[in-house]
Parts: structure tokens; sequence; C-alpha cells
């Protein structure tokens, strides 16, 4: 909090190559023919997330769970050593999962791998990127480790996906760098409410927006406290300038229907699918069904007649934890700004 | 004259906005009845395994085999997987259209991913090509004509009615791979 803005020995350096416009420069693994660098690192890192829309985004522990999800029709896998409800019962520091293990899954896996980081922690994130994760989430799940700033993500040749409850928390986290937005919800607890509010929080002042006029779009940034440019852009097209998932307690097909619904163009689910609760996994082969149920849910989202076969075939979901009745400071959504 | 962008998962919406831009009328396809009523069909970026696992059920895959055998097809990415005769890296099923070897994940991962430029056989101007943890054409058949190359390898194919590119057209601003496509769709009944 103490530290001046705007100093530089603080960013990553060496890990990456950021260019004197902070984009990534684009690296060709086998040299020759015409690389365009410049903006093309914010087109290589949102051209993943678009690659990965419609699907579903699973949390995994381990190389086995990854097997599981990938054979279910993930369109990625999260590697994490605990998932969010386990680290909402067990308590104590939750940091980035231990390298190895994310190695692991990712040699298991043929689809992209994402791991998180620490809000703030760049050098977790270095050391993601050195690992050649596919995309990082800088999570409110995990502890912060900074209570002011984000990471730089301009300054990382690795996409980075981002939580956010409403629309300047969105474009301040595309400011910094952020190839993809979702949703914060509130993970762990298997109850949709929070991500639902967020996905029509960040819709709604999206649509407000387009209403406004040049001058009051000035007002609103300051109000949104985002950038200008990124406000009128959002005006101008009605949407963010990156693609928009929903994640934070999807733990039903019925549910990921729900968000894509109101307009989340993928879907992250944590622990509704491996866990039975807080603590406890549940059986492998009733993982396999919600997560294949979940992943057919989300193409379908708007096909009632197979949301009911895929919802009639489950024995049920994860016993969760009411958003409503939680104490304030147990909140994980409330991490970040 | 209607096309259909293979709707499971992917960048389906940027094919389908590319299209109309052109003057196409789309469908999203995610349900294998939906193929009789269109004259071509685009397999999009996205996770081919992904695409497997919903083509495995209801005769969804021997149907879009079927309709790639003899309509208009063009697959970008996890789309050109599908189409090809053979896939490395792990090997796995496919539509089995098009006498092309080609190998998953062959650039590497997300950080290997690369925007390049090169010549094509789709006029003078190079050709922006977007690779994301793009696949790689190892291997060409005898009725394989290749349209561009970069670092040598071939990267957009053509086998009759088949189009297939490792990279994502729908992802830069020049229309003319889809162009080429539509053209194919067009004339989808003459071409051998």
């Amino acid at each position: 909090m103490s530290r001046s803005r705007g100093k530089k020995e603080a960013t990553p350096a060496k890990a990456h190559k950021p260019t004197s416009n902070g984009h990534s420069v684009t690296v060709t693994p086998n040299g020759g023919g015409t690389v365009l660098n410049g903006n093309s690192g914010l087109r290589l890192k949102t051209g993943l997330a678009e690659m990965l829309k419609g699907g579903v985004i699973m949390d995994v522990t381990d190389a086995r769970q990854a097997e599981i999800a990938e054979k279910a029709g993930a369109a990625a896998v999260m590697a994490l050593e605990r998932v969010p409800a386990q680290i909402r019962a067990q308590g104590g520091v939750a940091r980035m999962a231990s390298p190895k293990k994310i190695r692991e899954i990712m040699e298991t896996v043929s689809i992209p791998v994402m791991a998180k980081c620490r809000i703030g922690h760049f050098a977790e994130a270095q050391i993601l990127q050195a690992l050649g994760v596919d995309y990082i989430d800088e999570s409110e799940v995990l502890t912060p480790a900074d209570e002011a700033h984000h990471v730089d993500k301009h300054a990382f040749q690795t996409p980075f996906v981002c939580g956010a409850r409403n629309l300047g928390e969105a474009l301040r986290r595309i400011a910094e760098g952020a190839a993809m937005i979702r949703t914060k919800g509130e993970a762990g607890t298997g109850d949709v409410v929070h991500a639902v509010k967020h996905m029509r929080q960040i819709m709604r002042e999206m649509r407000t927006l387009k209403v406004l006029s040049e001058e009051e779009l000035y007002a609103q940034a300051k109000d949104l406290q985002a950038p200008v440019e990124l406000v009128r852009l959002v005006a101008k097209t009605g949407k963010l300038p990156v693609p928009n998932f929903s994640a934070g307690g999807i733990a039903t097909p019925a549910d990921a229907a729900l968000v894509r619904q109101l307009g989340a163009e993928a879907v992250f689910v944590g622990s509704g699918i491996f866990m039975a609760d807080g603590l406890n996994f549940c059986e492998p082969k009733e993982a396999e069904k919600r997560a294949k149920a979940i992943v057919r849910a989300c193409t379908h989202f708007d096909d009632p007649k197979v949301l009911l076969e895929v919802s009639e075939d489950l024995v049920g979901a994860m016993k969760g934890l009411a958003v409503a009745a939680m104490a304030e400071g147990d909140l994980l959504q409330t991490r970040g700004w | 004259m209607k096309i259909g962008v293979l709707a499971i998962q992917g960048d389906y919406e940027a094919h389908k906005a590319r299209l109309e831009q052109l003057g196409a009328k789309v469908t999203l396809v995610r349900k294998p009845e939906q193929l009789d009523a269109i004259d071509g069909i685009v397999i999009p970026g996205g996770e081919s395994s992904t695409f497997l696992n919903f083509l495995a059920e209801r005769g969804f895959l021997e149907k879009l085999r079927d309709f790639v055998s003899t309509k208009p097809t063009f697959g970008t990415c996890a789309g050109a997987i599908l189409l090809a005769k053979h896939v490395e890296n792990p090997p796995q099923q496919s539509l089995d259209a098009m006498d092309i070897r080609i190998r998953r994940n062959a650039y590497g991962r997300q950080i290997d991913s690369s925007i390049r430029e090169a010549q094509s056989k789709l006029g003078q101007k190079p050709l922006e090509m977007v690779f994301i943890r793009a696949p790689k054409i190892v291997g060409t058949g005898k009725g394989v004509e290749v349209l561009a190359t970069a670092d040598g390898d071939p990267v957009l194919v053509r086998q009759g009615k088949i189009m297939a590119a490792t990279f994502h057209p729908e992802l830069s601003a020049d229309t003319r791979v889809h162009q080429e496509f539509v053209k194919m769709v067009k004339n989808g009944h003459r071409r051998k």
C-alpha cells in the first residue's frame, strides 16, 4: 500500500518479453515467415478464449480427475491443489498449486490447462508462465498477496482470466491486460445466486451505457472507476472487448444453462463436479456423469428438452452452502476491487 | 443457400459473423437432424476432443461423415483435425474425410501461439494467419491441393469439396478464405 505508483522494478521483466507498448511479442518456435508483433499479443490471448466458448472449464486436483474431465467433454481444465469447497472447509492460506501437480495434469490431457495465482502475486504468475500453462486465473479463490494491486497482465505472454462482480471491476481487469472475464459468483458453495447476480449486473450496466451520450460517458467512467476508452468501447459495441464467462457456484446442468442464457459465453465449474460436500469427493462414476451432463447443458443451454434429459439422469449435486446464510467475512468475492 | 456452423463448442460465433458478413444464411448446428437443412458446413476451432464427445451420440458422427463426403465442408484448427484421415498426438477418431496426416498441438502450448503472414493461392496480398495451439499438417496425399504454407508446412489445403486450415481466418479481418468457401458452397453440386 505504501509503495509509490508506477514503480517499474516491481513488475516482472525477465520471464517474458514485454514490448514498449506493453503487449507481448509473438514468438514462433521454429522461426521463419513473417511474424506480426505489437498488438497481436492480446489477439492471441483472446483468441484462445474464443476457442473455449460454449464449453466447460473444470477444476481438477489430479491427473485422474483431469482425464475424467477431458473424457466428459471439458474444453479445458483448471489445475488446482484443492478445489474451492475444500479451501473453504479447510481454511489456511490458499496458494498457487504445486508446479509438479500442474505439470502432471498438463502431461495427462490434450486440452488447455489453466492454473490459478493469487491476486497481485506476479511471481506465482511468472512461475506458471515458465511452466507453460495455457491460461492464468488471477483468482479471489486463493488468498490475496496484494491488498491494492492486481498483476500487470500486459507484461505476460500467457493470457489471464480475472473475476468481476460488475462492469467497473471487469474493465479495470481488462485495462490491466486480462484477456477473459468471468463472474466471481461465490466459489465453492454450489450456490449459483451470486454468479447470476454478477452476470446480470454486468449485462445491465453494459445495456445502460448504450443509451448514454458522449459527455455522460465521462461521468459514467468516473463512477465505474474504469478507463473512459474502455467505457466508450463497451457503449459502442454493447459487449466486453474480451470473452465473458461465468463462474462461482455453478453446480448443476440447470445452473450452467441459466448463466448461459443470461449471457455467459462459457462456464467454469469448480467444486460442483468432483465434490460430494466441502470435504469429500464423490464417486468417480458420479463425477463423470455430472461432468458430462453439465457439458451437454452448456452446449444445449437453450433447449429445455435436452436439459431435461441430462438432468433426469443425475443422482444428485454437491450439498453446498447457501450464500445468504454466510457471514460477510467468509465471502471470497470481496477479494480484489 | 444455407451454411451450417457446427456449434458444439468453440469459436462458431466468429465463423457465423464472417459468413453473414459475406451475405450467407447461417444455421448453428447442434443436432444431427439439422444437417438435412444445410448446403455446406464449417467445423470451427475449439477442442476436437469435445466435438468427438458429442458426435459419439445419436449417430451424429456417421451422419456428419456422410454429409462431408458429399457436401462442401470447411474446417479450421480443431475442424481440420476432425477432417483428417490420420490424427496424431494422441491418435483419435475422425471424419476420415481428407487425405492428410495432422498432429495436434504440434507447435506447443498457448505460449507458442503466433500470428504470421504468408503468401497463398488466394491472391497477391499476403494472408494473415492466427495460429492458436495449432495442429500441424505433417503429410498430404496425392489429391490434396496446398493453398498456403507457412514455414514450409501446409496450413491451408483443399481436396475436392473439402477445405481445411490449421489457422483461424475467422479471427482476421481478411475475408478471402471464407469467400473461397462460400464460392465452393455455391458451386457445391458441380465440384468433385
